[in-house]
């Protein structure tokens, strides 16, 4: 499995995120500019200039027409995918940490950062995935996080619920449509936050990863954990894969934990699991920094890294990933073949 | 309101009329009142004396004076001795001591103490008189102490049983705040035997035959032990800092760094004696004190820069002789007081003073020496040069004090003392410095304790410093590593060797000169660890940040000898490397069959966890564990199965292992028929879950009027409208250059 080494980005990555086709590769990172990626070879498409801080988040819509992205500047920003253009800027009182499109694209939430008086919030907006319109200023719905702020948010299946991760470990459910709390969950240890929410691909279930080293599937509609899978380092991102039942994990000491630079002490390794069985299948190695974000390739693929050390690592599965089954595994596929 | 000059009381006015007495002071007075009675405790009172007249009188006090002066201050004058209403004496007197520790010291040491052929004393603190025999305290009538009925008390040897009939060994494990501990299944998870939160507050420790398990508390030390790992015994040694058990588990000594202070309303197991000590050996049988003592003061050392360095106390303080016996301490440049269990005396009532002495090691075993029939237990000390006088290591005999052999040694700058662990050799490490007392070099010096006359060997002179040494168990080789480079704390791990020791062949039955076997240079180990069977040896890198080695050597290997080593006893083998980063602690099994290793979060925070190993060095188990403080294998008292036993099953080996043999297949299969049978079922409830999940969404998608496949539709929008906008059709094109085959020639 030979990686391309996107080398676009000055400063830490904060997010990867494929399209739908999973054949453009968006990224963002500490320095102040989107990068959009061609997944097959890891050119360059182009670069996304307006944000006046560090990037922290990014989203595309399903049919890879518009960008939406969210920084420390305070703003939420939409991006005309082709043109490169900014279409529209919301603006905020402080930092979005997280930012993400619902299901077909008609809305967006927004996670913002508890500071200077700020209490972190949820905000949701509408949002029309056409270049030419004019996007709505209003607000629908905001959520106010007051017991723990919220790290991550993302939307489930149907835009029926509004799952949030927190900082103190828990998970919350809230109604999308009327922003009521109607479950909240400690899941992981007292006070670890939960650093990142991916979906599967129905986004009926997800996988959380907090710096408890544990990352967790649970399901939206119940919040019920299904699966746990235990790292031995903080986790930063952990990712689904589709095709074939894996879950992805990243991590790494942080840097100001790590008391030495080798790259074995600091496990900066992307990390698979079989998400039913739970057990670790194997690690990739290849980042001198721990791994702040992984993304899975929508159509199973391949999947990309992102590191402290400023590189996205974009790879390819071969032939071998494809052919790993459990003994059981293949026996079903035996039986319904 | 205020009185204000022109209407003022009388009562404001005569402010000298103020009576002091009416002041309440009852609550100060009882603060700071002098407490007289304390005065009692330098009284004592004697009863069982002999009934005398006026005139006798006097000579009894002289003759009582006599026994009383033994153990403190008093005077003619200061005991008092009540006549009765018919002239005679009554048979008791006060005396009064001129310290409470004299009345105390008279307590302990003149009670029951007989005065002549007819009468014993009996000795009392008159505070104790006071506070057991005021009247009410005690019936008159006599009743019978109540005996209490036999309690059957648990097995505290039935873990050597173990319930799979495996004869696997436990080891206990103490992270976070829970202590475990669990039956050791080799590649398996181990299999719980109990667990509990908070069961130690310091440490745990195994007493030496593994029959207690100790946990260590602010309040003392308490032991479990049985099936039910009920609560054995208490020990309330307040604020215990370590724990030594004897051999053979009969005595604990308990040491704390705080001198006891006995408080007021008592203590429930110490006394006043007691206060101010540092040490107490208990008796674990009746789990009472017998005997407490107060650290020994160290001279003060002053380092280079003329400050004072921090007290060093060396642990354990009091070592045992390996029977058990005795007991000694070590009050260095002075003298070894030993004393005799079970009542702790001190051995003929004297230190034994030798000058000067450096340390002290009791013989492991009851050493049986040629053409003596008495054995006796044996220690050796060591003292360096004094004056002119040569450093000197002596051997002595106890309880006879006989010195046994003594060797006088030149040049000495420090020496450590090993025994082998059955007696047979001890091998003082002397480090010694040139006259100028610039170069270094250590040399070994082995007695031959079993061999007549207790022969001493030197093994060569080794120009390196010597940083372990370490015997083989039950076995005479040894292994020492040696570094070039000065010893303290570096940042980088100094550069070691690794040399491997060995007696020659001999004829018949004795044990040939001690030769070098092999060395291994270039190594960063640091640590020996011998299987407690002898013949293997894993050498080790431990607390190290760079290297973290563990090389497992076999010294009896069936394979090719080479020729240079025909005339060893040992074959030297490397049988496998393993490396477990940052690795602080390594133990064999009871049994020598497996290996633990751990990093312990008390040493090091990183990737704390255990790994174990069999005694080939293959892995066996990896876990990592948070907050890992300690892993130790439970010990196993001594086979009770004699020597021609335990031969014989050497000798049917082969038939023994088949049988365990396909036990251990016949497992393995059933555990891989487990473990399919749960990953089955995992798989099959997951493709149930998701079955009904995505039948539910689906409906909910139909009731909403939602599409099955919200994107679908979406893109197919904007394929059309993509259809309509550009009509022309590009061709994307990409160009692949690949290098197939590159030459390269040189024309002239």
């Amino acid at each position: 499995m030979r990686p391309v080494l996107l080398a676009g980005h000055e400063r830490a990555l904060t997010q990867i995120k494929y399209n739908y086709d999973g054949d453009l590769i968006f990224s963002t990172a500490k320095d102040q500019h989107i990068c959009a990626w061609f997944a097959h070879n890891g050119e360059r498409l182009g670069t996304y200039h307006g944000h006046q801080g560090a990037i922290w988040t990014v989203d595309v819509d399903p049919t890879s027409t518009i960008l939406a992205s969210g920084s420390a500047d305070n703003t939420i920003r939409l991006w005309d995918i082709k043109t490169g253009k900014c279409l529209k800027t919301w603006e905020f009182p402080t930092a979005v940490k997280r930012v993400e499109f619902n299901e077909d694209a008609t809305k967006l939430l927004g996670v913002t950062e508890k500071r200077m008086g700020h209490l972190g919030s949820i905000v949701v907006l509408d949002v029309k995935v056409d270049v030419e319109a004019e996007q709505n200023d209003e607000k629908v719905l905001t959520i106010v996080c007051d017991e723990s702020k919220a790290t991550v948010a993302g939307w489930s299946y149907l835009s029926k619920y509004i799952i949030a991760g927190h900082e103190d470990g828990s998970i919350s459910q809230y109604d999308a449509k009327t922003g009521d709390l109607l479950y909240n969950f400690s899941i992981h240890e007292l006070n670890q936050p939960i650093v990142d929410i991916q979906w599967s691909k129905d986004r009926t279930y997800f996988i959380t990863a907090s710096k408890d080293k544990t990352a967790k599937l649970v399901s939206a509609k119940d919040l019920e954990v299904l699966k746990t899978y235990v790292a031995d380092t903080p986790l930063n991102s952990a990712t689904i894969t589709n095709k074939k039942d894996f879950v992805i994990l990243g991590g790494g000491q942080a840097a100001m934990d790590v008391t030495r630079t080798s790259a074995r002490q600091g496990k900066f390794e992307a990390r698979f699991y079989h998400k039913i069985f739970e057990d670790e299948i194997g690690r990739v190695r290849g980042h001198f920094g721990p791994l702040n974000t992984v993304a899975a390739d929508p159509t199973g693929k391949g999947y990309a890294s992102g590191g402290e050390d400023g590189y996205v690592r974009v790879h390819q599965f071969d032939k071998g990933y494809y052919d790993f089954l459990y003994e059981v595994e293949r026996e079903r596929q035996n039986k319904q073949a | 309101m205020a009185p204000s000059f022109e209407n003022l009381r009388d009562e404001d006015l005569d402010e000298d009329d103020f009576d002091v007495d009416d002041v309440d002071i009852s609550d100060l007075k009882e603060k700071y009142e002098v407490q007289l009675e304390q005065g009692y405790d330098t009284f004592v009172v004697i009863d069982g004396l002999p009934k005398v007249t006026e005139e006798q009188k006097g000579k009894l006090v002289k003759f009582l004076l006599k026994k009383l002066k033994t153990v403190g201050n008093t005077r003619e004058d200061l005991i008092y001795m009540p006549m009765g209403d018919d002239g005679k004496s009554m048979s008791f007197a006060f005396v009064e001591y001129s310290s409470a520790a004299e009345a105390a010291a008279a307590v302990r040491q003149l009670d029951l103490v007989p005065l002549d052929k007819k009468h014993t004393l009996r000795v009392n603190k008159m505070t104790d008189v006071d506070r057991y025999g005021r009247e009410g305290r005690i019936d008159d009538e006599y009743t019978p102490p109540k005996i209490e009925p036999f309690q059957e008390q648990e097995h505290l040897r039935s873990f050597l049983a173990d319930p799979s009939g495996r004869g696997r060994d436990q080891f206990v494990l103490y992270r976070g705040e829970t202590v475990g501990v669990y039956w050791n299944s080799e590649k398996d998870q181990p299999e719980p035997v109990v667990e509990r939160q908070h069961w130690t507050e310091a440490f745990v420790q195994w007493s030496p035959l593994g029959t207690y398990l100790t946990s260590v508390h602010a309040q003392g030390v308490q032991l479990w032990g049985g099936p039910s790992w009920s609560r054995q015994r208490r020990f309330p040694h307040p604020f215990v800092n370590l724990i030594a058990f004897a051999p053979n588990e009969r005595y604990l000594v308990t040491w704390s760094s705080r001198p006891i202070a006995i408080p007021e309303e008592g203590h429930p197991a110490l006394s006043l004696d007691d206060d101010g000590k540092n040490y107490v050996i208990w008796d674990i049988d009746t789990g009472k004190p017998i005997r407490s003592f107060a650290q020994i003061d160290q001279p003060v050392q002053l380092d280079e820069q003329g400050v004072k360095k921090p007290q060093k106390f060396p642990w354990p303080a009091f070592k045992w002789s390996a029977d058990a016996k005795y007991v000694a301490r070590l009050n260095q440049g002075n003298s070894i007081s030993v004393y005799e269990l079970p009542k702790m005396n001190l051995l003929d009532k004297t230190a034994i003073k030798i000058e000067g002495v450096m340390d002290f090691e009791w013989a492991p075993a009851t050493p049986q020496r040629d053409s003596i029939k008495t054995y006796e237990q044996l220690f050796c000390f060591w003292t360096p040069e004094i004056g002119s006088n040569p450093a000197k290591v002596g051997l002595m005999s106890i309880p006879s004090k006989e010195i046994v052999r003594s060797l006088n040694l030149f040049s000495v700058t420090d020496a450590k003392l090993h025994w082998q662990s059955d007696a047979a050799y001890l091998c003082v490490k002397v480090d010694r410095h040139s006259k100028s007392k610039k170069s270094q070099a250590t040399t070994l010096e082995i007695f031959r304790v079993k061999e007549k006359g207790v022969p001493v060997e030197v093994v060569d002179t080794i120009k390196d410093t010597v940083i372990n040494f370490a015997w083989e168990p039950k076995g005479d080789r040894f292994v020492i590593i040696t570094t070039t480079e000065p010893v303290g704390p570096t940042a980088v791990a100094p550069k070691t060797s690794v040399a491997f020791f060995c007696p020659e062949k001999a004829k018949g039955n004795t044990i040939g000169n001690f030769k070098h076997l092999r060395t291994l240079d270039k190594k960063n180990s640091n640590a020996i660890f011998w299987s407690p069977k002898g013949r293997f040896v894993v050498i080790a890198t431990i607390h190290n940040q760079q290297s973290s080695d563990l090389d497992f050597f076999d010294l009896d290997f069936e394979g090719e000898k080479p020729e240079s080593d025909k005339d060893l006893t040992a074959n030297l083998q490397l049988m496998n490397t393993a490396d477990h980063y940052g690795v602080t602690d390594v133990e064999w099994d009871p049994s020598g069959r497996f290996v633990a290793t751990w990093a312990s979060s008390w040493k090091q925070q990183m990737e704390n966890g255990y790994h174990v190993y069999d005694f080939k060095g293959e892995q066996l188990r990896e876990e990592p564990l948070e907050k890992l403080k300690q892993l130790l294998w439970r010990p196993r008292p001594p086979t009770l199965l004699s020597k021609e036993e335990q031969k014989t099953i050497r000798k049917n080996l082969r038939e023994y292992s088949r049988v365990f043999e396909q036990e251990d297949a016949d497992r393995v299969n059933s555990a891989d028929v487990a473990v399919v049978e749960q990953r089955r079922r995992i798989l099959e409830e997951w493709n149930a879950w998701r079955a009904v999940t995505e039948e539910e969404v689906a409906e909910e998608r139909d009731i909403m009027g939602l599409p099955m496949d919200p994107v679908e539709e979406l893109i197919r929008i904007k394929t059309e409208q993509l259809a309509l906008d550009d009509t022309e059709e590009k061709v994307i094109e990409e160009i692949m250059e690949e290098v197939l085959e590159e030459t390269e020639e040189i024309v002239n």
